[in-house]
């Protein structure tokens, strides 16, 4: 249990940069260190310490029977997972890539999502997938899928994602902590983003299902996620410049929905922008404006906005800079919430 | 573009590859192309009298639980019936060959499994009655929910028994699976990971004729599905389905493998759906009464009976005997099953998360207050109706 100690930052260790993938791989250590019941399962994860390296030296320190290298079939590692969890382990499973866990959705969907409730609470799996996501890193097709939604369209799971080095850590541990399945999604363009951190002492992080305001701001509040929360940042930036004084809430958590933190930034601000990469259609974006119209109505001056992907499959990767939104796109869509500046 | 053009061709010097060598000598892993039959053979002067007599008997009230279950959906008591009538001696066996300590995956067919492994028939039939999906906890039965989506529960099984090797415990898995669901990725997903981790469970392919309405000449082009094992390197055994003896010797066998820590076997019970997929489904639209009247004289009840009869272990009052206790079996599930059940619509929220979110605590408010107004409502009539 050293580790336990180690993680409430009760010790101060000089914080180094480090990135996300970084503490990624130090949040499944420590897991693994600290509950023998946790395992991590998936293709590659072992002598090569996955693709992305996230699960980098786990082999070696746990043993291959605490960090698999299965066979290559993505329902096969989860539905192996569900058995394990069955049984009383807490497995952690890496899907490659977003679009490589669709073979797996059925048991995602029918099994991993469903066990609590159809066992009327008898048999709660609480299985991390870990899933990296988005655009942005030039990858082919099939590998660059933002799946957010239909995670969140499936009662039963939980689906988080980090922006920054110290959610990653916090809310990845957080999650294998969790008795209930956890989509976890990792930016995959963030996963060499850097922050002073420290592994001997990380920052303490809120509970899943907790959103945070990361720029406080009175004029319009931007709401986004993982790999949007830097876009979304350097945008609020470039527009004191205009004079506009933007909010930027990080939701972390899209299941469970923060509608508190969100719903008070937007009465703050009277006018919000949802931004995210994944398509605008059917997206996390229509649920979120909804869910802020029904509850900020008298205080909105102007439509909730969407800035998110085109309405197309992810495109190849010499044009998907047209299609992620950028920081011109976040300002174009404030620039519409008929701004009337101040002062 | 030539091999001499690529860069760096001058140096390139293919090596031949390594003369290829299986890993093991297929032979063993084959199955017997004629299923394994015990009942009527040499064989059956081996089988322990009272194994039979204990098999005959459990025969007799699983085939009376699936007439019952049967009937209840005449009656509006069950939602819908899969009928495993005709496979009852697959049901049985798999049920009787496994130990308290290990785990059985059942597909939705195999209702009478789980009730002949001890779990309450009431509680087996909640998913198909339609009130809860899951009437038990699979942990203290050690019988995984009753799996609707086809071949998904296998990767369970696999998962399950790794987990328990990996934690030192000697435990084996046994998942049952129909000849359609053979034709799913998680089948093969399933056998490939269970041989390659050499996990302690057994595959049973209840090969029943129909994926319901499909036949065997359509879901598969293998010589038999027991045939399918050798290609993930592990044996398969073909095995006459409504030969009870041969069932349970060959499952215990499967499963004493899986104990010894020699890895999966994939057994193939060769047998027949007797009934239509369901009490939903019409059977008569791919299939006639004579090709079923070719199976009547093969009912793994009459089988054991006459084999039982023949060598003077069973008479006429045995049987009566039998018969009356799976009679008195029949009639606690009506009269149980007659109850309505009662059922509180806020657990609608209750088993989604550990702990509700902030959307289900809002849609629970709501719910909790339109029950509220039904109930005004319902006071409001109470005297006009009698209630």
């Amino acid at each position: 249990m050293t580790t336990a100690a180690a993680t409430t930052g009760a010790r101060t260790a000089k914080a180094k940069p480090a990135t996300m993938a970084q503490a990624l791989g130090r949040a499944l250590r420590d897991s693994m260190a600290e509950d023998p019941a946790v395992h991590v399962l998936g293709e590659d994860v072992g002598t090569l310490g996955g693709v992305f390296r996230i699960t980098d030296g786990l082999a070696r320190e746990f043993g291959d029977d605490r960090c698999t290298d299965t066979p290559l079939a993505e329902a096969g590692i989860l539905g192996a997972a569900v058995g394990m969890a069955m049984y009383g382990l807490r497995p952690v499973v890496e899907m490659q890539f977003d679009a490589f866990a669709y073979p797996a959705l059925e048991q995602l969907f029918s099994h991993v999502a469903k066990m609590r409730n159809r066992t009327r609470g008898a048999m709660p799996l609480p299985i991390t997938v870990r899933i990296p996501y988005g655009g942005g890193i030039g990858g082919v097709e099939h590998h660059s899928d933002s799946s957010e939604a239909y995670y969140m369209a499936t009662p039963g799971l939980h689906v988080v994602t980090p922006a920054t080095v110290d959610d990653a850590y916090g809310l990845l541990r957080a999650s294998i902590a969790s008795d209930d399945p956890v989509v976890f999604l990792e930016p995959k363009r963030l996963y060499w983003s850097k922050a002073d951190w420290s592994p001997d002492a990380p920052a303490e992080v809120e509970p899943i299902g907790r959103a945070v305001v990361r720029r406080p701001g009175r004029s319009a509040t931007l709401i986004t996620y993982g790999p949007s929360l830097p876009v979304c940042m350097e945008a609020a930036e470039a527009a004191v410049a205009e004079g506009w004084d933007l909010e930027v809430v990080d939701l972390r958590s899209l299941v469970p929905f923060d509608d508190a933190t969100v719903a008070a930034s937007v009465r703050r601000t009277g006018r919000a922008v949802v931004v995210h990469e994944s398509t605008g259609f059917g997206g996390p974006g229509g649920e979120i404006a909804a869910r802020i119209t029904e509850r900020c109505f008298h205080h909105l001056e102007a439509p909730v906005l969407r800035v998110a992907g085109f309405d197309i499959p992810y495109p190849p990767p010499m044009v998907e800079r047209h299609h992620l939104p950028g920081v011109d796109r976040v300002l174009d869509a404030v620039a519409r919430l008929q701004w009337e500046a101040e002062g | 573009m030539t091999v001499q053009e690529l860069p760096g061709a001058a140096a390139y010097r293919p090596t031949p590859p390594p003369a290829w060598k299986p890993l093991t000598d297929p032979a063993p892993l084959l199955p017997d192309p004629e299923p394994y039959r015990v009942l009527g053979t040499d064989a059956a002067a081996d089988a322990d009298p009272e194994l039979m007599l204990r098999l005959y008997a459990e025969l007799v009230r699983g085939r009376r639980y699936n007439v019952q279950a049967t009937a209840l959906t005449k009656q509006g008591r069950l939602a819908v019936y899969p009928s495993s009538t005709g496979q009852e001696a697959c049901e049985i066996a798999a049920a009787l060959v496994l130990e308290e300590r290990d785990w059985l995956f059942p597909s939705y067919r195999d209702t009478l499994a789980a009730v002949a492994r001890g779990l309450d028939p009431v509680e087996a039939l909640t998913l198909l009655r339609g009130d809860r999906h899951t009437g038990y906890d699979p942990r203290e039965h050690r019988i995984a929910p009753l799996c609707t989506p086809l071949a998904t529960q296998l990767p369970h099984a696999v998962g399950l028994a790794h987990a328990a090797r990996l934690k030192g415990d000697d435990v084996v898995a046994l998942a049952m699976v129909g000849d359609g669901g053979t034709s799913e990725g998680d089948f093969h997903e399933a056998l490939n990971f269970a041989a390659v981790w050499r996990a302690p469970v057994v595959f049973l392919v209840q090969n029943n004729g129909f994926a319901i309405s499909v036949p065997l000449a359509k879901q598969t082009a293998a010589p038999s599905f027991a045939h399918k094992a050798v290609g993930y390197g592990m044996p398969g055994r073909l095995v006459d389905g409504n030969d009870a003896a041969a069932m349970h010797e060959v499952l215990g066998e499967a499963v004493a493998r899986a104990r010894r820590g020699e890895g999966p076997t994939l057994v193939e019970a060769v047998t027949y759906r007797m009934d239509a997929h369901t009490n939903a489904d019409d059977a008569t639209r791919y299939r006639t009464d004579s090709d079923v009247e070719v199976w009547r004289a093969h009912d793994p009840v009459t089988l054991l009976e006459r084999e039982l009869t023949g060598r003077g272990l069973l008479d006429e009052d045995r049987i009566e005997e039998a018969r009356e206790a799976a009679e008195r079996m029949a009639a606690a599930l009506r009269e149980r099953m007659n109850a309505d059940p009662v059922l509180d619509p806020m657990d609608l929220f209750t088993h989604v998360y550990a702990e509700r979110t902030g959307q289900l605590r809002e849609q629970a408010d709501g719910l909790r207050a339109e029950l509220a107004a039904e109930q005004e409502r319902h006071g409001e009539h109470g005297a006009e109706d009698g209630r």
